[in-house]
Parts: C-alpha cells; sequence; structure tokens
C-alpha cells in the first residue's frame, strides 16, 4: 500500500473481486431455463451452462491525489476491467470501490460522437454526456477549440475528421472540466508527436490540482514519462505496487 | 399509420355494421395510443443490449437510457397525431375541452412505458429470447384487445375486455380524444397497474441494477 505522506486519497479499492458469467446457448434463453426447472433437470439441460472468468481477484490499493498511475500488464490480465471498475461501470463481486470527485472516462473516442453533426455539437453533446451542465459547457468552449487546434474543421461534419482528429477533440472535452480522475485505456497513444506533447502537458497540469490518472498501456516508454507509480496486473491480481522505473524493471524483467 | 386506419375502419364498418363516422375515429385514435404501446414493448428489449458501447463505457445512471427510448417513441406518436386531428376534423366529432384530459392520461402512459421498459430491457439483456416472445405477444394482445373493435360488441360477456389491463391503459388516453370521460373502472385500473409496476420494477431494478454491465 502506498501512502504519499498526508495527501488525500482519490481512489480506493479493498479486495475488490469482480467476475464475468460467460453465458452460452442455452443459459441466454428464458424457455429453456423453464423447461430444465420445469421438467426437474431432464429437458434444456445446457440451460445452467454457465462460465465464470474471474477477472479480478483481491485487488487492493489506494491512489493519493497527485498521482499519475500506469497499469500495465500482459493483454488478458485485467487492465481495462479494473479501469471500468474504478469508473463505477461494473459493480464488484467483492469488496469496495471509493472514488472521490468526478470521473472521466476515455476509453472509447468515438463514444456519443455523432457522425453528421459538426464539431462544436460534438464537443457539447459529449460534455453533456460526462455530465456537465450546459451553461459551463459555454464558458470552456474557447479553452476546448483552442486545444483541439481544429479550427475551421469544427464547422464541418465530424465523419470528415480523421481518428487523430476525433481523438483530439474527445480529449479536450475530457480533460478540459477538470475531473479529479482521469481514466484512459490505450487507444489514447493514437496522436502524432506534437499532440501527444500538448496532451502530456495538459495532464501533468491537472493532475498537479490534485486528481489522478489511471492509463492503461502497453507501451512502458511512454509510461515512465507520463507516470508516477505503476501497478502491474497479472491474472486479474496485483502483482506489484510502486513507483513507476522500480515496476517496469522488474515487470521487463520478467517477460 | 393513415392508410391502416382508413383500411382499417372501412372494412370494420362494414363487419360491424357501425356508421363509418362513429369507427373511423375510434379506430384511429385506439392505434395510435396501440402504435405507442407496441412500439415500446417490441424495441424495450434492446433498450440496454443496444446501449452496450454507452454503458460500457461511462457511468451514466441507468434510467436515462429508458427515459431517452420512450421521449423517442413519444416523439414518434406526435407524428401520428394529425392523422387523429384530420379525422376529427372531417367527421366533426370535436371532442371539446374534455380532450385534455387525455394529457394526464397520456402521462400515466408514459410513466408506465419507462417502467415497462426498464424492466423488459433489464430482462432481455439476460435472457435474450425475450424480445422475440414478446414479438409474438404482441400480435396476439392486439387482436384481442378493444382497438380495431368496441367492447360492447362483446355483449354479455365485455369482461373479456374490461380483464384487460391493456384495454384501460389505451382508454384513459383515447375516451377523452373521443369527447367522454375515461369510466371511473378505468381510471383505478390504470392507477392499480401503475402501482402494481412501480412496485416491481422497482424491486427488480434494485436488485439486479448492478448485473446489467456485466449481461450484455
Amino acid at each position: 500500500m502506498i501512502s504519499d505522506g498526508g495527501s488525500e486519497t482519490i481512489v480506493r479499492l479493498d479486495n475488490v473481486s469482480v467476475s464475468f458469467p460467460v453465458y452460452q446457448g442455452g443459459s441466454r434463453s428464458l424457455k429453456k431455463r423453464v423447461l430444465f426447472h420445469g421438467s426437474a433437470g431432464k429437458i434444456g439441460r445446457d440451460a445452467n451452462q454457465k462460465i465464470v472468468i474471474e477477472a479480478l481477484c483481491d485487488v487492493s490499493f489506494s491512489l493519493p491525489a497527485g498521482n499519475r498511475v500506469a497499469l500495465i500488464g500482459p493483454n488478458g490480465a485485467g487492465k481495462t476491467t479494473l479501469l471500468r471498475t474504478i469508473a463505477g461501470i461494473y459493480e464488484p463481486i467483492e469488496g469496495s470501490v471509493v472514488t472521490r470527485g468526478r470521473i472521466s472516462p476515455m476509453f472509447d473516442i468515438s463514444l456519443g460522437i455523432d457522425p453528421d453533426l459538426s464539431g462544436y455539437e460534438n464537443i457539447r453533446l459529449r460534455a453533456l454526456l460526462l455530465g456537465f451542465p450546459p451553461g459551463e459547457i459555454e464558458t470552456h468552449l474557447p479553452d476546448i477549440v483552442e486545444f483541439t487546434e481544429l479550427g475551421d474543421y469544427l464547422d464541418m461534419p465530424v465523419r470528415t475528421y480523421s481518428t487523430g482528429m476525433i481523438l483530439r477533440l474527445s480529449f479536450a472535452v475530457a480533460t478540459c472540466f477538470k475531473p479529479e480522475i482521469l481514466l484512459m485505456d490505450e487507444w489514447i497513444l493514437a496522436g502524432d508527436a506534437h499532440f501527444m506533447g500538448k496532451a502530456e502537458a495538459r495532464v501533468r497540469n491537472f493532475i498537479e490540482r490534485a486528481s489522478v490518472m489511471v492509463l492503461a498501456s502497453h507501451d512502458l516508454k511512454l509510461c515512465s514519462r507520463w507516470c508516477t507509480m505503476a501497478i502491474w496486473m497479472e491474472q486479474g491480481r496485483v502483482r506489484e505496487v510502486g513507483p513507476v522505473d522500480q515496476v517496469i524493471k522488474q515487470y521487463t524483467r520478467s517477460v | 399509420m393513415a392508410i391502416t386506419v382508413l383500411a382499417l375502419g372501412a372494412v370494420y364498418s362494414q363487419i360491424f355494421n357501425m356508421p363509418i363516422r362513429q369507427l373511423l375515429p375510434y379506430i384511429g385514435a385506439g392505434l395510435i395510443v396501440w402504435g405507442f404501446i407496441s412500439s415500446i414493448m417490441l424495441d424495450a428489449g434492446a433498450l440496454f443490449s443496444g446501449s452496450e458501447s454507452y454503458i460500457k463505457q461511462i457511468r451514466l445512471p441507468y434510467s436515462l437510457h429508458a427515459c431517452r427510448f420512450v421521449f423517442g417513441k413519444v416523439i414518434l406518436l406526435a407524428h401520428d397525431l394529425p392523422i387523429y386531428i384530420v379525422l376529427v376534423a372531417y367527421f366533426g366529432a370535436w371532442p371539446g375541452a374534455v380532450a385534455l384530459y387525455a394529457i394526464p392520461g397520456f402521462l400515466l402512459l408514459v410513466v408506465n412505458a419507462v417502467l415497462i421498459s426498464l424492466a423488459l430491457g433489464m430482462a432481455s439483456a439476460r435472457f435474450r429470447d425475450i424480445p422475440r416472445i414478446i414479438t409474438s405477444l404482441v400480435q396476439i394482445v392486439f387482436l384481442i384487445t378493444p382497438i380495431i373493435w368496441t367492447p360492447d360488441l362483446l355483449g354479455p360477456r365485455a369482461y373479456l375486455a374490461y380483464a384487460n389491463p391493456l384495454f384501460h391503459l389505451i382508454e384513459i388516453v383515447r375516451a377523452p380524444l373521443l369527447g367522454s370521460l375515461p369510466s371511473a373502472q378505468t381510471v383505478m385500473a390504470t392507477l392499480a397497474i401503475t402501482a402494481v409496476n412501480l412496485v416491481a420494477t422497482t424491486f427488480f431494478f434494485i436488485r439486479f441494477r448492478g448485473r446489467i454491465a456485466y449481461w450484455i
């Protein structure tokens, strides 16, 4: 467990376990289920076919304010599930997740993007989805517009944008309202060098205003540049938590 | 919709031997309300499984998805309203101020729609054959509910209509549109349905809300 002197804890997970039921074939069917129970298990045997995958197992850590955390680990280690659990999307089966402040998840850049609307309208739409009042959006609009550097493109429908341009737009919206918790999955790293530099500065800037960023990535170089802490996940368990360089060193040694 | 109303009205007024100027506005108003109810029942199954990308990316209240869904259906219903207006204008059957009672009736219907779409959306996220079961039920319900026929045609067996909860849900909006107040029985039945719906869905929702993200 890492504690950073007296600073405030923003995210805290206690013995969190998440497991997914994988329903297949017959277990998806109400009819088979009724037949199965009605016939004392003689008909529709596959109604009870259920595989449970333990995606997270006994995960505990706490993240004090001002930390940028890298989530590293092999594919299927539970990085995305952990992000979604912090975001409150999956309610854990066991344990508890405590978060303080506004969460700004950025898992999918195309979420809530209507390709036929203009860039401006999509900025408003996305900000509304993230839970900001319309008045506040208007006051932040110039800041967002400036960060995206999209200029006149913002009047065009978003379907004419490239992936990198949509990324700028959603990143600008997600970070401009000073979220206390910023959660990012891999895809964020699709921007060009110039954008990445700007994005890093922006994330640094708002992390200093007492908040937490969690980034799931395989790009270890980027992790050590952007982050201060790292969590090494393996098969749904936390293998190592600590300063980013130390954890990455151990991680590279093991693979 | 307009063609359906005209075709059904023309044929059924002959079958039932009723004046077309009486039956056509009745069928028109009934079909518009039924269109709303049936599209809710048919599409609610995709409520959560269709919003998978939203649910898995961002934490929004689940009721938001239900409200968004029902709101879309209300807008569709508004597009059908001109048919009703043309019909009553053509047959000179203006209901007068009593038609305004359709508004509270419709609000009750909307409350029920939100609740039932939450319940159906949740159940269908878990059991994927529910939307198909509903599709076949909707067809039956359309035929056994007084929409294109009137309950008094049942004669002494009118209870077959009055025992049908959907009759009351339609009637509470349809009766004022045709210029009469819904009967006390209909009002009581609608309130009772709403109460049962509210309790059942709330219980169901509290119990399974946390599982929705896992099911889709």
